[in-house]
């Protein structure tokens, strides 16, 4: 057999050792972007579908992405008896068994059921095929014609049922029978970032819904991923964070990994901002600027920013900032008082669509909410410190895209291993998710 | 028969007609000159539409059409259209761009307490020159303008301008104000 020859031949593409320079062909290479969609996406990981807020009821539903592919979100009935176990939250392939028809066009909306336009074949909330016209033939007098053939059985033709888990109102979704439960998935150094936003204090934290902002990207999904898992860009690209102390090198901050190397947390505490030695040479340093109306940046600390300093037993911590990568597809923001969710859902090789959904608490002030939809102007596609990052990706497509097989991006900023650090001068999240990468790729 | 209108009732339906197409001329030629400050990248010029205590908000239609409140843009003050100003133009890395807006004849909603309320459909165009996109013209931010308007010193400006954009993708990013 020479397959196998073959294979390794293709396996030794990535000739440099570790995860320090990666090759401008893992953002450009058509196959391997669509083995990726297969390994990463469709494979043993969970990707964010979505928040529980957004289907508060019965019968809600919203579409989402898994990779490429379309799939909604339901909340399903659930029996009294079973309430205690089952949140109902449901996703299902939005792809009709019959003739693989997109059957929903609606981007959100309430259903009793769900009905493929087509041939009117029809879907309970959980997927299910609940029936379709005509599957016992239709009667000309004495015969019968047609019919769906002997053995059809309705159970074996549902919508495509993804694995469901859920994290304190954010849903998962995995097409995989492999992929691990989420709990081990997300491990347990990731676990207490997502607690302090999403659990609260005493574990019944309920989100409320802010609203959407959507962007599309030339770029590859992965250099979004990059991006929030870049420590050392923020004070530089961005002046709002520079100027204002929001986010700079000078600050007390430390970059977490899971055991694997490709879910992060980057933590920080804002300092005055103002000058100082990091800020010299800075370009995007602004000494001189103040705000008209500083309502923009007008930050309250939140209770629950304070908590166990996991790292440290019996010390407390009071971020400012942190900024939670899950791979493959999901940012979760917490900066000062702007809080969102942000999906990647990739459109091919070169382009990917970002979904925020911004939330708060349930009990926040109407000061509160206000505050949340003010500082939103930092972020999304228009946002003082965000606008620029889809920039930056789309060249860095652009750079990638012009260059031949043997050119690598250089991400060497404290070194070239994967460990976690008490510093943000560092590239060391990048390298752990390429080496992480590297494996489940084959590469 | 077919009421027959006295000399009286004529110029009364000419002089509210002619106030109405003066009203609205009055609006296009705002709505052109905001445009135009837009297109010529005189953004300095843009708060100065506002008055001091004006809003403008840019919004996605899905967050409007279910009452969220989420925004692109929310600025709640013409100081805070000056930061935003210093933000597109000094601030927020971009490849630069070309903006082309085409506004539609505004239609006056209501009128009451010198507040006037009209709304206008708008499209944007997005040229990047020589670089990202290959120059090539494109369909940027199509929406709605819901404007309430005050007469200031003689001059119309807005107490508030809501553009709803139908657009459900922004095109990578959005520096400059719509």
């Amino acid at each position: 057999m020479n397959a196998p020859i073959i294979l390794t031949a293709e396996l030794s593409r990535w000739t440099l050792p570790g995860s320090s320079r990666v090759p401008f062909w893992v953002y450009t290479d058509e196959p391997l972007y669509q083995q990726e969609l297969q390994k990463i996406f469709y494979g043993a990981h969970w990707s964010y579908v979505g928040l529980e807020a957004e289907i508060p009821n019965t019968g809600d539903y919203k579409l989402s992405h898994v990779g490429e592919r379309q799939v909604l979100m339901v909340r399903d009935r659930v029996a009294p008896k079973d309430r205690g176990i089952d949140d109902g939250i449901r996703v299902v392939e939005n792809r009709c068994a019959h003739r693989g028809v997109r059957f929903c066009q609606q981007a959100r909306g309430t259903a009793r059921s769900f009905v493929c336009p087509y041939h009117q074949w029809t879907y309970k909330l959980n997927g299910d095929l609940a029936g379709l016209p005509f599957k016992d033939g239709v009667k000309d007098g004495e015969c019968v014609n047609g019919g769906m053939p002997e053995g059809f059985d309705l159970k074996d033709h549902g919508l495509t049922k993804l694995r469901v888990a859920t994290l304190h109102g954010l849903v998962f979704a995995s097409f995989s029978e492999e992929a691990e439960p989420l709990e081990n998935y997300l491990g347990p150094n990731i676990r207490p970032w997502l607690d302090r936003i999403f659990k609260g204090p005493d574990g019944t934290r309920k989100l409320t819904l802010l609203g959407y902002n959507r962007q599309r990207i030339p770029g590859n999904w992965k250099l979004m991923m990059e991006n929030i898992k870049d420590p050392y860009h923020p004070g530089l690209l961005h002046t709002w964070f520079v100027t204002f102390g929001l986010w700079r090198a000078d600050q007390k901050s430390r970059m977490v990994m899971d055991a694997e190397g490709r879910h992060a947390v980057m933590i920080s505490r804002r300092n005055e901002g103002g000058q100082a030695e990091v800020t010299e040479g800075v370009t995007s340093f602004k000494a001189d600027m103040s705000l008209h109306d500083d309502r923009l940046l007008d930050v309250v600390p939140e209770p629950w920013w304070r908590v166990a300093d996991p790292s440290h037993p019996g010390r407390v911590i009071t971020p400012t900032v942190t900024m939670i990568t899950l791979f493959p597809s999901l940012v979760i923001q917490q900066q000062v008082n702007s809080l969102s969710t942000r999906h990647i859902v990739p459109r091919g090789v070169g382009e990917f669509d970002f979904v925020w959904t911004h939330f708060g608490f349930a009990d926040d002030t109407p000061e509160m909410t206000q505050r949340r939809l003010r500082q939103a102007n930092l972020f999304g596609p228009a946002g003082f410190v965000s606008a620029d990052d889809g920039e930056v990706i789309q060249f860095s497509q652009d750079g990638f895209r012009q260059a031949g097989e043997a050119n690598a991006t250089l991400c060497e900023l404290g070194g070239t291993g994967v460990e976690a650090t008490e510093h943000m001068v560092t590239e060391t999240l990048i390298r752990s998710m390429y080496a992480y990468w590297r494996k489940v790729m084959s590469v | 028969m077919s009421h027959r209108f006295t000399p009286d009732e004529v110029s009364g339906n000419a002089d509210i007609g002619l106030a109405s197409l003066l009203l609205h001329h009055e609006i296009d030629q705002l709505n052109v000159a905001y445009a135009a400050a837009l297109d010529d990248k005189r953004f300095d010029d843009w708060p100065e539409f506002f008055i001091e205590t004006g809003h403008y908000k840019l919004q996605a239609r899905e967050n409007f059409d279910q009452s969220l409140p989420l925004a692109l843009m929310a600025l709640e003050s013409r100081g805070m259209m000056k930061d935003r100003v210093y933000g597109v133009t000094q601030t927020i890395y971009h490849g630069p761009y070309y903006t082309r807006h085409v506004v539609s004849p505004a239609r006056v909603m209501s009128q009451a307490q010198g507040e006037v309320c009209a709304e206008s459909h708008y499209a944007v165009f997005r040229t990047r020159p020589g670089g990202a996109g290959g120059g090539v013209s494109e369909v940027y931010n199509v929406g709605r303008y819901v404007d309430t308007l005050v007469r200031v010193e003689g001059k119309l400006k807005f107490k508030s301008r809501l553009a709803v954009y139908d657009s459900e993708m922004v095109l990578n990013s959005l520096i400059y104000p719509v």
